[in-house]
């Protein structure tokens, strides 16, 4: 096979991504235990891991400048290299959200606890299965499992519109709750965003596999069905 | 102004050999499409065919049509009146070497009889000046023979050449291949201007090449066109596997 | 191990010299012939040179004096006829070879023809010229003469043509044909054009080869102890009228021969010199 070197190289790339992705995913995953269990070493472990999460990303972005400048990539090679970069910033985001999550934990450490409308372990279970669904479908190479979950963004996105209108509830009418209602708006927010970007991992692969841009299918009308001639390009060779 | 190109059912056999099968291909006017492909994959042969050149081996053999314009280049006029509308710039720059750079540039149309030496320089000015070459040679025009130039600035003579005779088409054989990347790129930009006044074919080893100035690409693998479409979509996004494969170097 | 490296390198410029010392050792041998000759000629030959060599004719025989001036002119009008007859012929049998004969049989049988026709001893061409031409006109002529310098010509300057068109690179030719120039115009503007210093210099050995020939003239243009540049005469040639000389019992006529043959050479160089300075400033002009 020709261009060995080069097929190693995206090889590599796609293994710092998936690092990263470890990363990213144990982050968050720190982050709601952390609110579950209200450990404040937990949230430690999430903000020590935040520096590993950003040196990674400067540097998967510098190999894939390196193999735009130096390999001339065409076609799957490009898109996959282009998409690399786009999930590698999402994922850096992902980190930034779970370290937010900690942040407000840490806050409602302070504060007494109060129960509020709002299910935040199931919005975080769908945020992370999104997340999680959209890495595995990137290691496959699988469009199929990628739209499933754009289709998922929904239901994240009507907890979130519907646990901002009983918080601000809540603050209206029991003002006293009101820290711990802004937290857990943050908190739903912040999970809101991790549904967000697991679905811009999506949309990536998707563009990757099938040359098929499906960003903002909402707002721009363009709908999210597969291309009727694209093919699915080999996938770097996996160890 | 340029012309389309249509070519239907185009074999070509040199000797026994079928170097071209079933080619069918509609090459648009005013624009610049590029062809690629692997070694002997019948390039060079398809482009030979546009303008008759390959007859000028003694064993070749075409079948099909092509059409260019309104023209049946097999059935309505001979090789010499095609080879007239049709320009070729080859792959290693070929100035006639006797002559000086005044007379390779109207060397088309001294040796078809045309004489008249005000037009002609007139005609020359326009060539070189359409080639980008004018600024560096007006001095020297008639003092120094076409060999003396440098390599980028004979190809640009080789086009200005080709260019004189006024062709409704340009057929480039790999034109930058033998060239340093800075007469490549004046090459390029070169190819870019002429697009607006000349359809141009162009066969090109060098992907990167196509893709900065055809708009449209074919694909040839082993005398057959695997794939032909926006540049755009060959080089992010083809249809067929061989031609990913080939573009993305897996092969070829 | 690096005094074994340093003998073999040793051994490899000892061997190095000795070939160079042999190259030189060959040119000399080849370049001394020729220089022996030319000084011998001029030893012999340049006292008897004089303003009458040059302006008179040849004087009965026992008398003394006179000269070679219609053997010279003689040469030339022979040499004229032969170049008329040898170079246009021979330079269209290259083209024919080179250009449009291509492994043809016919082309074999040109190229055979053309080596069989060079190897003919040049008395026996002299034999067929005087049964083919002087027989039938019952007289001796400078123009059989001609025609038979000119046959003798024609090999050299076709297989020559041939290779010096050949070596004209098939871009160059492309390049006409690309441009639709009919393919007679763009062998002879181009192919031709461009291979035209080789054609030239096989011309020119051909002139040089059969502007010393005697053998053929003995029969057919004999020779003229008068002026004459007629071509329906027998004519006077440098070459003859030094043979003649030179089997003559008298040695006033040697000493002429000598001096002929020494303005023969002369002749000849600078003929081939002259034609070399022409068209170095014609054709080559700017061809760097």
């Amino acid at each position: 096979m020709t261009r060995i070197r080069f097929q190693q190289s995206l090889e590599e790339l796609k293994e710092s991504l998936l690092v990263m992705a470890g990363l990213a995913e144990q982050s968050i995953q720190r982050a709601i235990e952390a609110y579950r269990t209200r450990d404040l070493s937990v949230c430690d472990l999430v903000s020590h891991g935040e520096n590993a999460i950003n040196r990674l990303e400067r540097d998967i972005d510098q190999a894939a400048l390196d193999l735009l400048a130096m390999e001339q990539p065409m076609a799957g090679d490009l898109r996959f290299i282009l998409s690399v970069i786009k999930i590698n910033a999402d994922l850096e985001r992902v980190g930034d959200a779970a370290k937010s999550i900690s942040d407000r934990v840490r806050h409602m450490e302070r504060m007494a606890a109060a129960d509020l409308p709002v299910d935040i372990p199931r919005m975080a279970s769908l945020a992370t299965e999104m997340v999680r669904k959209s890495l595995q479908s990137f290691i496959e190479a699988d469009a199929e499992m990628a739209r499933s979950v754009l289709a998922m963004d929904d239901a994240v996105d009507a907890m979130n519109k519907a646990a901002y209108k009983a918080l601000t509830k809540v603050m209206e009418e029991e003002s006293h709750l009101a820290p711990q209602a802004l937290n857990a708006l943050m908190i739903s927010r912040s999970l809101e965003r991790v549904a967000d970007h697991a679905t811009n991992i999506a949309e990536d692969v998707i563009f990757w596999v099938q040359g098929d841009d499906v960003r903002h299918y909402k707002s721009l009308k363009t709908a999210p069905e597969p291309p009727a001639t694209a093919t699915a390009p080999d996938p770097p060779i996996m160890t | 102004m340029g012309v389309g190109i249509e070519v239907s059912n185009l074999n070509a056999w040199y000797g026994t050999n079928h170097s071209l099968q079933e080619i069918n291909l509609n090459i648009p006017g005013n624009h610049a499409t590029a062809l690629i492909g692997p070694s002997g994959c019948g390039k060079s042969t398809f482009v030979r065919c546009l303008n008759r050149m390959h007859e000028t081996n003694p064993v070749a053999r075409v079948t099909g049509t092509v059409r260019i314009g309104d023209l049946d280049i097999y059935k309505d006029c001979k090789p010499v009146e095609i080879r007239r509308r049709v320009g070729m710039v080859f792959q290693r720059p070929n100035p006639f070497p006797t002559m000086s750079i005044y007379d390779n540039v109207c060397a088309g149309l001294k040796l078809n009889g045309y004489n008249h030496s005000q037009a002609l320089d007139e005609i020359v000015e326009k060539s070189l000046k359409n080639s980008a070459l004018w600024d560096e040679v007006k001095d020297d025009l008639k003092k120094k023979s076409g060999a003396s130039l440098s390599g980028g600035q004979q190809q640009r003579l080789c086009i200005a050449r080709a260019l004189a005779v006024d062709p409704e088409v340009l057929l480039m054989d790999e034109p930058a291949s033998a060239l340093d990347p800075v007469s490549t790129a004046k090459i390029e930009d070169l190819i870019f201007q002429l697009k607006s006044q000349y359809t141009i074919v162009i066969v090109t080893h060098n992907m990167q090449q196509a893709a900065r100035v055809a708009e449209n690409t074919g694909f040839f693998l082993n005398g057959r066109m695997v794939e032909f479409d926006s540049t755009h979509k060959i080089f992010t996004n083809p249809s067929d596997k061989r031609t990913e494969d080939y573009i993305t170097g897996r092969f070829g | 191990m690096r005094d074994e490296n340093d003998l073999r390198s040793k051994v490899r410029a000892v061997i190095d010299h000795a070939a160079t010392g042999l190259a030189v050792l060959s040119t000399l041998l080849v370049v001394t012939p020729l220089v022996a000759i030319f000084v011998y000629l001029i030893y012999k030959g340049a006292s008897s040179l004089s303003f009458a060599f040059f302006t008179q004719i040849p004087k009965p025989e026992g008398e003394p004096g006179g000269g070679m001036a219609n053997a010279i002119v003689g040469s030339a009008v022979l040499l004229a006829i032969s170049s008329a007859i040898g170079i246009p012929i021979g330079i269209g049998g290259g083209i024919y070879l080179a250009e449009y004969g291509r492994g043809t049989k016919l082309a074999n049988m040109v190229r055979f023809t053309a080596d069989v026709l060079n190897g003919i001893p040049s008395i026996v061409m002299g034999l067929a010229i005087y049964s083919l031409i002087v027989y039938r006109q019952q007289h001796f002529s400078a123009f059989s003469g001609g025609v038979a310098l000119g046959i003798m010509m024609i090999p050299t300057v076709t297989r020559t043509s041939e290779e010096m068109l050949l070596m004209v690179p098939h871009a160059v030719r492309e390049a006409a044909l690309a441009l639709g120039v009919p393919n007679w115009r763009s062998v002879v503007s181009i192919t031709l054009k461009t291979a035209s210093p080789g054609v030239i210099t096989g011309c020119m050995l051909a002139f040089a080869r059969v502007a010393g020939e005697t053998a053929p003239l003995i029969f057919t243009a004999f020779g003229n102890s008068n002026w004459s540049v007629n071509p329906n005469q027998a004519i006077s040639a440098l070459p003859l009228q030094i043979y003649i000389y030179a089997i003559s019992p008298y040695d006033d006529l040697h000493r002429l021969a000598w001096a002929g043959a020494l303005v023969l050479i002369v002749l000849i160089v600078a003929a081939v010199s002259l034609v070399r300075y022409v068209t170095s400033r014609g054709v080559l002009k700017g061809a760097s």
